[in-house]
């Protein structure tokens, strides 16, 4: 296991980073949030041209068969960028799904649509809350059934707080199978109702997805918790790189805003804060390594995910919040995009469970149970 | 390649030298083969290899005497750099070899009542008679001064220039007439370290470490594998400081509370992602990548061991204490003895070595590029400041 970053990692991170420093500058993403989050175009660059979309897929299916270290990378630096492209929802989330799904005996529908969406053509998006966990992965409301008649297979339900729905061409959508598997359906995007909500993440908003005996094709069985437990680990990646973006940015405006005739990070009230924070920051790279090398190809880690997601989660909206604070007035305005990192950082804190829920996880992972019932 | 060469030198001294007979000769031995710290040079106890290499030789020479490294501390991670680095070709002769097997211990006579954070403002004074140089001052916090042979010594030669640069490095005879070393009792009832008292001692010129008045720089040498030395030991997950509350904690589940658990459960995450920033400080290390990493190593290992050791503490609801004693010890050890003596040392690891203020400090500077703390004394000569 290496906790640092290859070559080809490193030439990964700068094509996206440069594609982005191009094209996705903050004031892009803050002008188009009210109105279509998403970027089509900055998409198709990413997906098709850097290739992104195929990372995970195997080879066999189109796919570049990458590692989830590389996948990683490409995390960081959208997180840096709040860059709004549907990555982690399609590329990662629902397309690890959809791998496992097919290892695990799928037939040639699951090959077709990995090979769609690792060309860029298709983008998909797993129909779960994006709020649930690997260690409570159902809805805890709503919920999505099957049913089957002449024609075929069909689904009926509702499930809320679903991100990257609205973006979505086809929908995978997990319902409970036996012995606590969840069977995949793949539901067309025209059969559904998605209906995004007001959102605080401005830059990933959260759709409640509604069938009504939508025609849906069975792709296979998972794990669902699993496949929640590999995002969980990716998003790790995500909330470094939001963390680094509102740790650099502080930095540079600390280092030129004046007040008392000096600048502002010449106090040492406000630097110790900032060696604090950088060592936060520090410390979430090494998780965010660890949550994505022990994961490999093989299963993720559900150690070195709750670990990452424990800390990392916490951390992207602890140096979000102190870069607001640390701007001033200026960090509290609409114009001003440190905003938009503070939002993803909150919502991402929730995502696939909160840092409670994953430190939780590790009493009886990493063998520290809780209090044992005191009988009277 | 070059490991299966080192596992062959390390078989072949095996079967030369027996490691039930004579520990000393056998570490004699080993230093002069090289296999002591094999990315020291050639004749000083090492092959010159990368550093990364020692744990061949380790593996191969385990179950063999070994040496102290608890006692030799400070000559190992503190002094031997400094020689290395500094030293005359005679110096590290003289030195490194008996400095390796424990034949002479090592202590660190920097730190002056009147001089912690603010190290270069010291005012131990040497001054030149001839072929020596006479030196008077007071040291303190000197851990291991009462074992030692030697000491490493920054005095000031030039009083009339600015505070950095009228400092001088030396090597102390702790034999000399006029070294007296007192016992200094701490918070934990023991006494670890020493006050140094050098009342008209006489060094040769030969005992000089560095250049007449590039103290300052020597003395940096020696503070930055100080601070690698604290913050940079290798842990197993869940080890260090967490080893004994976790131990108690799964002995004792009559003992456990909710709020204990949430805050054990928050201690153990950080505890671990510190240890994984250590990994990945030394596989870049090892890749010759060196990153700013290990100037946070420190501050949060001091952190981790404070906040662990006194919720083994409340933990324990254990009101007594092991041992009051004032007596002396040998060697330091953050992990040993009772929780509350843990409790007690591990408020000592946010001000040996660098206080954790004065790292931030580092850390805002070098690493982060924030304006430097304004320096009134930078230019005064050091006579001339106000105390």
């Amino acid at each position: 296991m290496t906790l640092l970053y290859s070559e080809v990692e490193e030439e990964l991170r700068a094509a996206v980073r440069a594609v982005l420093a191009d094209r996705c500058p903050p004031a892009a993403v803050l002008a188009r949030a009210e109105s279509e989050p998403y970027d089509p175009s900055l998409w198709k660059t990413l997906a098709v041209e850097v290739g992104v979309a195929g990372l995970l897929v195997p080879e066999e299916h189109g796919g570049a068969g990458a590692t989830a270290s590389e996948a990683a990378v490409v995390l960081e630096e959208l997180g840096r960028g709040v860059a709004p492209v549907p990555f982690f929802t399609s590329s990662v989330l629902a397309t690890y799904a959809l791998v496992r799904a097919g290892e695990a005996g799928a037939g040639e529908e699951v090959g077709g649509l990995l090979g769609r969406l690792a060309e860029g053509r298709a983008t998909a998006a797993l129909v779960v809350p994006f709020a649930a966990s690997p260690y409570r992965p159902w809805p805890v409301r709503g919920g999505v059934s099957e049913a089957a008649d002449a024609t075929g297979e069909r689904l009926s339900g509702s499930v809320a707080g679903v991100a990257g729905a609205d973006v979505a061409d086809v929908l995978v959508v997990p319902v409970p199978g036996p012995d606590g598997t969840a069977v995949l359906y793949a539901v067309d995007r025209e059969a559904a109702a998605v209906e995004a909500a007001p959102s605080l993440d401005l830059t990933r908003p959260v759709a409640t997805v509604t069938l009504d005996g939508a025609p849906a094709a069975r792709l296979g069985v998972v794990d669902l918790a699993e496949v929640l437990r590999f995002g969980a680990g990716l998003l790790a990646s995500e909330q470094l790189g939001v963390a680094e973006w509102c740790l650099e940015t502080t930095l540079a405006y600390v280092k030129e805003r004046r007040q008392f005739a000096r600048p502002v990070g010449s106090f040492q009230a406000v630097k110790h804060r900032l060696a604090d924070l950088w060592l936060d920051v520090v410390r979430a790279r090494a998780a965010a390594r660890a949550a994505v090398s022990l994961s490999g190809e093989a299963r993720p880690d559900p150690v070195a995910v709750a670990v990452a997601q424990a800390w990392n989660g916490g951390v992207a909206v602890h140096v979000a919040e102190e870069a607001l604070q640390l701007h001033g007035g200026i960090g509290m305005t609409w114009e001003h995009p440190v905003h938009l990192f503070l939002k993803r950082a909150k919502a991402d804190e929730i995502a696939l469970g909160t840092p409670g829920d994953h430190r939780e996880a590790l009493a009886s992972l990493a063998g520290v149970p809780g209090p044992v019932p005191v009988s009277e | 390649m070059e490991e299966a060469r080192l596992r062959e030198l390390a078989a072949e001294f095996l079967a030369r030298h027996d490691p039930g007979g004579d520990r000393l000769e056998f570490l004699r031995a080993r230093f002069d083969a090289g296999l002591a710290w094999v990315w020291y040079p050639e004749g000083l106890g090492g092959l010159g290899l990368a550093p990364e290499l020692q744990r061949v030789v380790d593996e191969e020479l385990a179950g063999t005497p070994q040496i102290d490294v608890g006692l030799q501390g400070i000559g190992l991670g503190m002094a031997a750099p400094t020689i290395l680095t500094f030293g005359t070709e005679e110096q590290r002769r003289r030195f490194l070899r008996p400095l390796w097997t424990g034949e002479e211990i090592w202590c660190q006579l920097f730190s002056e009542p009147g001089a912690g954070s603010d190290l270069a403002t010291l005012a131990t004074r040497a001054v030149r008679d001839g072929d020596e140089w006479v030196v008077d001052g007071q040291k303190v916090w000197t851990s291991g001064a009462h074992h030692a042979r030697w000491g490493i010594l920054v005095a000031r030669t030039d009083p009339g220039v600015p505070k950095h640069r009228g400092l001088t490095y030396f090597v102390c005879d702790m034999r000399a007439p006029g070294v007296e070393v007192r016992p200094l009792r701490q918070i934990t009832g023991e006494a670890e370290f020493n006050e140094v008292f050098l009342t008209g001692v006489r060094l040769p010129d030969e005992l000089r470490l560095g250049q007449v008045g590039d103290g300052w720089r020597v003395a940096q040498t020696t503070l930055m594998n100080e601070r690698v030395a604290i913050g940079g030991a290798r842990v197993r997950r869940g080890g260090g400081m967490l080893g004994p509350v976790l131990d108690t904690w799964r002995e004792h589940p009559e003992l456990r509370t909710h709020d204990l658990h949430q805050r054990l459960l928050a201690l153990w995450v950080e505890a671990e992602v510190t240890r994984l920033s250590g990994d990945r400080l030394r596989e870049q290390l090892a890749a010759g990548q060196p990153g700013p990493e290990g100037s946070g190593m420190k501050l949060s290992f001091a952190r981790l061991n404070q906040a662990i050791s006194g919720l083994e503490v409340e933990l324990r609801r254990d009101l007594g204490y092991d041992d009051w004693t004032f007596r002396r010890s040998d060697t330091v050890d953050f992990y040993g003895r009772g929780a509350g003596y843990r409790y007690l040392r591990a408020k000592g690891n946010s001000i040996e070595g660098g206080t954790s203020e004065i790292l931030r400090n580092i850390i805002a500077e070098r690493v982060l590029g924030l304006p430097a703390e304004p320096r009134v004394d930078k230019d005064v000569p050091w006579k001339d400041l106000p105390r």
